[in-house]
């Protein structure tokens, strides 16, 4: 029954998606809530691009409803390096975003909510939007302390933020979009949104931290799929549409024409650390090697996710020179990944005199300096 | 340089004109009369390309308002540079206020003169942004594309107006549109605000005409035009023919990058590998025993949260092998004088990644059961596809595997990875019919496999090794290993009674490390088990 009925809804969707010949996409009037049926970061930021490239808005606005397995999402301009934690982020499994509206950086899981208000780019307006939101959660939980501040957070009991923003603006179309915590791991959240990298000089745009909680902790009876149900109900009422909630599949290419190549761009290694601005690394790798501790200066310039500029101040004769000038060259042009370097180094190492002590202080050199990535 | 051009357009030089650098010259080719009634083709007209703009008019495009009382952004990224020309729409560049990106995109077709931001500064609301020299002419769209063509009106070409909504399309696009004859208009377009791009037209004139394109967007294939189906009007001039079948016209680019990180590297490894002369022996061994026993053996490695493939029975078999032939397991100096005999076996085992090959190794597997192996090997492959492979994991290597049957081959000549000196490349077990003693036919499970080795130049270290290879392959080790492997009790398969003991006992067999002999043990051990 659920199955027909949400199949029915996407069909409705393509309907109103669809392009005739002329290439020609009907405007939307009046307005559409969707709600996406994938918990993957990619393929829903992917939709969220696609409704802004293809959608007519001039008459009509959509809520995107969203959530996604765990992630750390980057705005656009920001430094993935300065703003989480990617090692943790590794052994993890948690994937890394970078979506394409500013602001800054925050963490999802399955207990977290999205929600995306897209619109023409006349009506932009976000404060009516989180308003909406909290008239929303006040009508589902009435002695919520909620409230919006100038900086259009929302916080709870004037001090723990629940939801963040951000918002991109097109030529004719804009979207803002916000979270919304229910029940996120909150250890996990400020665990990986500490970075430990040291000596990073940036212009990317920084988050600003702060101390969150759930809605969850404030009243145990609410759950995702209330909240997403209850804002829907405020949007419907407002805009006067019907509360029905259409199902959307970001993988479908009937429906969403094009979606699939914008999925893969999002998940590039180009989009994602290629799109970090410019910038700069100059700290002191401490390596203990046998009984000493042995500091290395390291500057490196980073630019596109690629080291620029490299320059490593080892101790004279701790690795040969020629090895050492030989390594400093292969990691100039390289990615500033772990795993291309260690790979990278690795492959090197077969084509050098075969002394194993040699072999054990380039190895040390390079745990080290993938340590800074 | 900039073409000249007098009053509203009369008569006009064209030049063709490149902005760069260095300086180069003008040439001018052809001088046109053209008019505004004119500019229905005719054939007798030649139209050349232009890549500047005639009668430059610097237009400052403003920084237009964004909204919510905003009046200040940071210019984040330039989508342009100074010299590029911009179509209407095309973006220009990324600036963010407050939590907010916006993307800028041009008014107008013309040549980016001037930025007048650079990145990380702070733009104004409703200050120049950028200068953009436009076509004076108006009410005529800038054509900057013009080839010889069958009739098309001009101004369809430009833009188009369909239910009050302009068709969007670079100049490259149109141009396309118009050599094959497509109304923009009956297109469909994917790109961004409806914008018809390259990919459209072609799929629209696969539709047409049926020819098969290569999936390939980047090479520009155009294909042969239809006879008469798209041509509209007659052409006024006779002597222009439609060709009935067009070459293909393939105007792709080359495309240079440079090598950079982890495939530099390995370009380097490579070269010094395919110095070393090699000695190469292939062979075919019969695996059926060997199959069999991996089925018996699957559930128990499963109930361990292990994954057990053929290649911890190989690499088992090969250091087995290394202990009668430890010359394998060794590595020479760079002047080739001496050998370093390795204690450990370190067996590598060369895995197919996004990135390339990368040769991780079991380390000292002279003292690990199969098991053990293939516990091992588990983990580096799952830390091999997350990308997550240690120092550790990937130096050290003494021996290497390749397996080439996991993506269906059956031959190979694998190449030595320095410091190495041999490497055994395993191909497809695949199931074919054999002759036995007495001539007759049965069927065995047959995999090909082929060995490297270094071949010295000093006639008395070559035949050692070469010989060593043959041996160790041929005789009795590596081969006689895997194809006479079976559980060393074979208790009778079918007798109930024993089934269970004889399954414990092959799980004991299959987890002691420090195996005696061939992946079974000493009968003394046997009767130490405990059985559950």
């Amino acid at each position: 029954m659920v199955l027909q009925s949400s199949l029915k809804s996407c069909l409705q969707l393509s309907c109103i998606l669809k392009t005739p010949k002329a290439g020609f996409r009907s405007t939307m009037s009046g307005g559409l809530i969707i709600q996406s049926i994938s918990n993957d970061i990619y393929q829903n930021l992917a939709v969220e691009d696609w409704i802004h490239d293809h959608m007519n808005l001039e008459n009509g606005q959509v809520l995107f409803l969203w959530r996604n397995s765990p992630a750390v999402v980057i705005g656009r301009h920001q430094n993935p390096w300065q703003e989480c934690n990617l090692r943790l982020m590794r052994q993890k499994n948690i994937k890394l975003a970078r979506r394409r509206s500013g602001g800054g950086t925050v963490y999802h899981d399955l207990g977290n909510i999205n929600l995306t208000f897209f619109t023409a780019r006349k009506k932009y307006e976000r404060m009516e939007n989180l308003k909406l939101v909290v008239k929303a959660l006040k009508a589902l939980s009435p002695q919520l302390d909620v409230h919006v501040t100038d900086r259009y957070d929302i916080l709870l009991d004037g001090q723990y933020k629940i939801s963040g923003t951000a918002a991109k603006l097109g030529r004719m179309t804009a979207y803002h979009h916000c979270t919304l915590l229910c029940n996120a791991d909150k250890f996990v959240l400020s665990s990986v949104l500490r970075s430990p990298y040291k000596g990073i000089k940036s212009n990317a745009t920084p988050s600003v931290p702060a101390s969150v909680k759930n809605l969850f902790e404030e009243d145990p009876s609410l759950t995702c799929e209330m909240l997403l149900d209850a804002i829907a109900e405020e949007y419907a009422t407002q805009h006067q549409i019907d509360h029905h909630i259409t199902l959307v599949n970001p993988a479908d290419e009937t429906v969403l024409p094009g979606i699939s190549n914008k999925t893969e761009e999002l998940q590039a290694w180009e989009w994602v650390y290629g799109k970090t601005p410019k910038f700069s690394v100059s700290t002191c790798l401490n390596m203990v090697y046998k009984d000493s501790v042995i500091d290395v200066k390291v500057d490196l310039d980073v630019k596109h996710g690629r080291i620029e500029v490299c320059n490593i101040d080892l101790p004279e004769q701790w690795l040969p020179p020629a090895l050492c000038s030989e390594l400093v060259d292969s990691f100039t042009g390289s990615k500033f990944c772990p795993n291309e370097i260690t790979t990278l180094a690795t492959t090197l190492l077969r084509v050098c005199p075969q002394d194993d002590e040699m072999h054990s202080r380039w190895n040390l050199l390079c745990e080290n300096m993938t340590r800074l990535m | 340089m900039r073409s000249s051009c007098r009053g509203a357009g009369r008569l006009v030089c064209i030049h063709r004109v490149r902005s760069c650098s260095s300086i180069r010259f003008i040439k001018s080719k052809y001088v046109c009369v053209f008019d505004k009634s004119a500019l229905k083709f005719s054939h007798q007209q030649r139209l050349f390309r232009t890549s500047a703009v005639l009668c430059g008019q610097i237009v400052q495009f403003k920084l237009s308002d964004i909204g919510e009382g905003i009046t200040e952004v940071t210019v984040k990224e330039w989508y342009v540079k100074e010299g590029d020309s911009v179509s209407q729409f095309d973006s220009i560049c990324e600036v963010q206020s407050d939590k907010a990106s916006v993307t800028i995109t041009s008014r107008y077709d013309g040549i980016i003169r001037k930025l007048h931001y650079n990145v990380d500064e702070t733009a104004y609301v409703g200050k120049p942004l950028v200068d953009i020299e436009t076509d004076a002419s108006k009410g005529v769209a800038p054509e900057e594309d013009v080839v010889e063509t069958p009739p098309m009106s001009h101004e369809e070409h430009t833009h188009q107006e369909i239910k009050g909504h302009k068709t969007l399309a670079t100049p490259a696009v149109r141009r396309l549109a118009m050599e094959n004859n497509i109304k923009l208009s009956e297109v469909v377009g994917t790109g961004k605000d409806n914008r018809i791009l390259k990919e459209d037209i072609l799929n629209y004139l696969a539709k047409q005409t049926g020819a098969i394109l290569p999936p390939s967007p980047k090479a520009e294939i155009i294909p042969p035009l239809p006879k008469s189906e798209t041509v509209p009007a007659a052409p006024k001039d006779k002597a222009h023919k439609i060709p009935v079948s067009r070459p293909i016209v393939f105007s792709g680019k080359d495309k240079t990058e440079p090598i950079t990180g982890f495939q530099k590297a390995m370009v380097k490894t490579m070269s010094a590998a395919l110095k070393i002369p090699h000695f190469g022996y292939c062979d075919e061994i019969d695996l059926t025993q060997l199959v069999q026993l991996r089925e018996e053996l699957k559930p128990l490695a499963q109930l361990r949260g292990v994954k057990l493939s053929f290649m911890p029975f190989f690499i088992k078999a090969a250091s087995l092998g290394l202990l009668q032939y430890p010359i394998l397991n060794a590595s020479l100096d760079e002047s080739c004088r001496n050998v370093t005999y390795k204690a450990s076996h370190n067996i590598g085992v060369a895995m197919d990644t996004e990135q390339g090959l990368i040769v991780p190794n079991v380390k000292n597997v002279q003292v690990c059961s199969v098991f053990e192996i293939a516990s091992e090997l588990n983990r580096l492959q799952s830390l091999g596809s997350a990308g997550q492979l240690g120092t550790n994991d990937l130096t050290g290597g003494t021996f290497t595997l390749s397996n080439i049957g996991t993506i269906g081959g059956t031959y190979a000549k694998p190449v030595i990875l320095p410091p190495e000196v041999a490497i055994g490349a395993l191909g497809k077990i695949q199931l074919l019919p054999r002759f036995n003693g007495k001539g007759e036919v049965f069927k065995a499970q047959i995999m090909n496999e082929a060995s490297d080795c270094l071949k010295k130049k000093e006639r008395k270290k070559e035949d050692l090794i070469c010989y060593s290879v043959i041996r160790c392959i041929k005789s009795c080790h590596y081969r006689s290993i895997l194809q006479n492997c079976k559980p060393k009790l074979s208790i009778a398969c079918c007798e109930d009674a024993r089934h269970k003991l004889k399954h414990q006992i092959i799980e004991q067999l299959f987890c002691f490390s420090k195996c005696k002999s061939p992946l079974g043990c000493s009968y003394q051990d046997l009767t130490a088990l405990n059985c559950r």
